[in-house]
């Protein structure tokens, strides 16, 4: 393997979206929970959800601006590292981003100001508009988003004039075969991602304090909307598995490890194998016959197209698809298993009970978004060698770079990269270990902070540094 | 009346002349408002005290997500309406293009971190800076590299974006935006920081002036064709009043300086800005990627404009009226208990 430029690029391109995606899915998940948070506190004029709704607010601050920052980075990444690519559909991948900035970030933008400075000023009511607002905001950047790139995967209303695609179809491009079951899968992923990021980081305040209120009611609730979404996305997926077998069918071999079809065996369901593109054929295969053409064909001895019965420049990797798609179904079963443990836990009245169950809990933390990325590990790969399907390969797409530049530009991804995400992380987890809501008003953040305007400036606010006690501030 | 430039007509002529218009006022909207908001950045140093710089960096807070989604717009927008320049232009300054980038993530990500702490605020305060710096020069060095053209031909060098004008160009930006800055932070506050703010805005705008008038002497010396261009008719009679009317407002600016106006030397700012930015489209007008491709050779097809369009002449009225009410909600002088509430 040569690291010329167009490996660079390809490995700066999925360094890049990989970090990207991790805030837009936590702030979706997050603005929503937002809204709620919110509601309640409108509904009820409980305190308690209103310092609820302060203390996460924060962390999707945070979460968001590193999202605004890294999604920046993608609007250019197009042109400068995949010139051929953005001509050859530039049409029409173009207008769809467009509507994504002109819908939806402006919006998201505009309002998240009004939504974390400006609650004395607008009043209740139209602060809770604001937060709606940005929620909406973050659910239509992801339409257009998923529909561009559901349209690599399934491309459709589009003709090839001189080498590019040229629209013809608006309707059919923005929804494009595998775009609603994509969008579907996408943001139930993200909602569940969130769920077990909250219930986690509660688990955590909660064993601290286990008189914090806040983190009682977000670890419930959390909990509750996983036990729903976790078995629904189950559902989603096979949905999706079901559309990705009749459209790509190459990508699907490569996740079940499928390189062949030996008539009245049917496909089994490979548990656990080490796919060998040089022996066209797995090593050491353990799997449940008949389970795989059970799953795709619904049928006893059904085939689908299998691995040799595509010309090897055709095939994706096939190790890396069949191994990302195993970590993300085997963290979606954990899931299932954790949210529904949880459930039982709460009908025996011990869900902040302290023990293995709220130990675990904080390993969960990562679950959701390595879940997702492992899905989006499975279906970027699984389209290779193309970038968009059937239609342009991957190799013909990268600007002709100089192997310096590219080296210059991953060098300072990884530099600032690391350096914010560091820092995310670190003032999360010190906002965490704070505590949420604590009785007697122990959160970082004073409801009465309005009134102490008068105090020197620069300790505006409370500062996350120090020797952190578990009581906070 | 762009006989002169195309042979298209109707539809064909129309939509690709929109859709520039879309492009420039993306780019405009960008340059004026995270301008002033990355002119504070540059200014950031400067201020005597840290209640200051608190305040500053408040006075942008709610607003420098919004005033950057123009360049995200810039991008997106080029890359629908005018693919083969997006393909063309972003590889060109890939470096600095890159730069830049790193540099909006730097200052970007310190409105988040700086306050959350005391013990690493000062360097989130040097990333605010820094990052403000860095993308202000970058995005100069880009704008006098696109001028000049060297970097956009066939076959440039990895580094034919590196120039004595760019460099300058890139500087001048630098005591432009910081114009800005400093005029905003005259509008949003008062007392002895804002006499500071008066005195950085007085001498920004003596040092813009001057940049003003190399800068419009450079370009013709350097470039027959647009030294042909500015003083052919009729485009020396539209581009005459560019340095009467920047010349103007650099007068008035510095005049309100002095006689205590808090809103006019910003709004003076920005119309300096516009003057500046219309004299350049004028110059440069039709071409796109210049020496390459003009508006209708750079542009999507139809369906791709209408569509593209549609959209963006039915939202950007409404994104106006939304970021107009976001400002108006945070009006006036800048009250730092807005983020004593939140963080």
């Amino acid at each position: 393997m040569e690291f010329d430029a167009l490996l660079l690029s390809r490995i700066q391109f999925a360094a890049v979206i990989s970090f990207h995606i991790i805030f837009p899915a936590f702030t979706i998940g997050l603005a929503s929970w937002l809204v709620v948070l919110e509601a309640r506190w409108l509904a009820t004029r409980d305190e308690t959800w209103k310092r609820l709704y302060r203390f996460w607010l924060k962390i999707f601050a945070v979460s968001f601006g590193l999202g605004v920052v890294s999604g920046v980075v993608m609007s250019y990444q197009f042109g400068t590292n995949w010139a051929p690519f953005s001509l050859f559909a530039g049409e029409v991948i173009g207008p769809l981003m467009s509507y994504e900035v002109i819908t939806a970030f402006f919006l998201e933008a505009s309002f998240l100001g009004i939504m974390l400075f400006g609650w004395e000023r607008v009043g209740d009511r139209a602060h809770f508009v604001a937060t709606i607002l940005v929620a909406v905001g973050t659910l239509i950047s992801a339409f257009w988003i998923l529909s561009a790139n559901s349209w690599m995967h399934t491309p459709a209303g589009f003709e090839i004039v001189d080498g590019k695609a040229v629209p013809t179809d608006w309707w059919a491009i923005v929804f494009n075969p595998s775009f609603p079951y994509r969008f579907a899968h996408m943001v139930a992923a993200t909602f569940l991602s969130t769920s077990f990021a909250v219930a986690g980081m509660a688990a955590v305040a909660l064993r601290r304090r286990s008189d914090d209120t806040g983190a009682r009611r977000s670890l419930a609730m959390a909990l509750g909307l996983a036990a729903v979404l976790a078995p629904l996305q189950v559902f989603i997926g096979d949905l999706h598995g079901l559309n990705t077998a009749e459209h790509q069918p190459a990508k699907l071999a490569a996740m079940e490890g499928h390189w062949r079809n030996e008539g009245e065996h049917g496909v089994p369901l490979l548990l656990f194998a080490w796919p060998d593109e040089a022996i066209e054929g797995n090593r050491a295969e353990i799997g449940i016959p008949h389970l795989g053409s059970l799953i795709i064909t619904h049928s006893w001895t059904g085939t689908f197209p299998a691995l040799t019965e595509f010309p090897a420049d055709e095939r994706p990797p096939v190790a890396v698809v069949f191994w990302t798609f195993r970590v993300m179904v085997g963290l979606g079963l954990l899931m299932i298993v954790v949210a529904f443990w949880a459930q039982w836990r709460r009908w025996r009245g011990r869900l902040f009970e302290d023990g293995l169950f709220l130990r675990l809990l904080p390993w969960m933390i990562p679950s959701g978004f390595v879940a997702l990325l492992a899905g989006w590990f499975t279906t970027e790969i699984g389209r290779q060698p193309w970038v968009v399907y059937g239609l342009f390969r991957t190799a013909d797409g990268a600007t002709a770079l100089a192997r310096h530049q590219v080296l210059t530009s991953i060098g300072g991804f990884a530099v600032v990269y690391s350096i914010i995400f560091g820092a995310g992380l670190y003032y999360v987890g010190r906002m965490v270990l704070r505590g949420i809501v604590l009785p007697e008003g122990g959160t970082a953040v004073e409801p009465g902070g309005l009134q102490q305007a008068k105090r020197p400036l620069s300790t505006i606010g409370e500062t996350l540094d120090g020797d952190d006690s578990a009581g906070g501030g | 009346m762009f006989e002169h430039f195309t042979d298209a007509t109707g539809l064909a002529l129309w939509l690709p002349l929109a859709s520039a218009g879309v492009i420039g006022f993306s780019v405009a909207l960008y340059v004026l408002m995270d301008g002033f908001d990355l002119g504070v950045g540059i200014l950031f140093p400067g201020a005597a005290k840290p209640e200051w710089r608190d305040a500053m960096m408040v006075s942008v807070a709610p607003v420098w997500d919004g005033n950057e989604t123009w360049l995200v717009l810039g991008g997106a927008g080029l890359f629908a309406l005018f693919p083969v320049a997006y393909a063309t232009l972003l590889p060109a300054f890939y470096l600095p293009l890159t730069a830049m980038l790193l540099a909006l993530i730097l200052r970007g990500v310190a409105f988040e971190f700086r306050f959350k702490t005391e013990v690493h605020k000062p360097f989130w305060s040097a990333s605010f800076h820094v990052g403000s710096v860095v993308a202000t020069f970058t995005q100069g060095l880009v704008l006098g590299a696109f001028v000049e053209g060297k970097a956009i031909e066939v076959g440039a060098g990895h580094w034919a974006w590196l120039s004595p004008f760019s460099v300058f160009v890139g500087l001048a930006l630098l005591a432009g935006y910081g114009l800005l800055g400093a005029t905003w932070i005259v509008k949003k506050t008062e007392g002895e920081m804002q006499a500071w703010a008066r005195d950085v805005a007085g001498r920004l705008v003596a040092v813009v002036a001057v940049a003003l008038v190399i800068v419009s002497v450079w370009m013709p010396v350097m470039a027959p064709e647009i030294a042909a261009r500015w003083f052919a008719w009729p485009n020396v009679a539209m581009l005459a009043p560019v340095p009467i009317v920047a010349g103007i407002l650099c007068v008035a600016i510095f005049v309100s300086l002095r006689r205590g106006g808090e809103s006019l030397p910003f709004y003076g700012s920005f119309a300096l800005f516009l003057t500046g930015y219309a004299g350049l489209a004028v110059s440069l007008f039709p071409a796109l990627v210049p020496g390459r491709y003009d508006i209708w050779q750079a542009a999507s097809g139809p369906s791709s404009l209408s569509f593209a369009l549609v959209g963006l002449g039915a939202l950007i009225p409404m994104i106006l009226g939304y970021t107009l009410y976001n400002y108006y909600v945070f009006r006036g002088k800048v009250r730092l208990e807005d983020v004593d509430g939140y963080h």
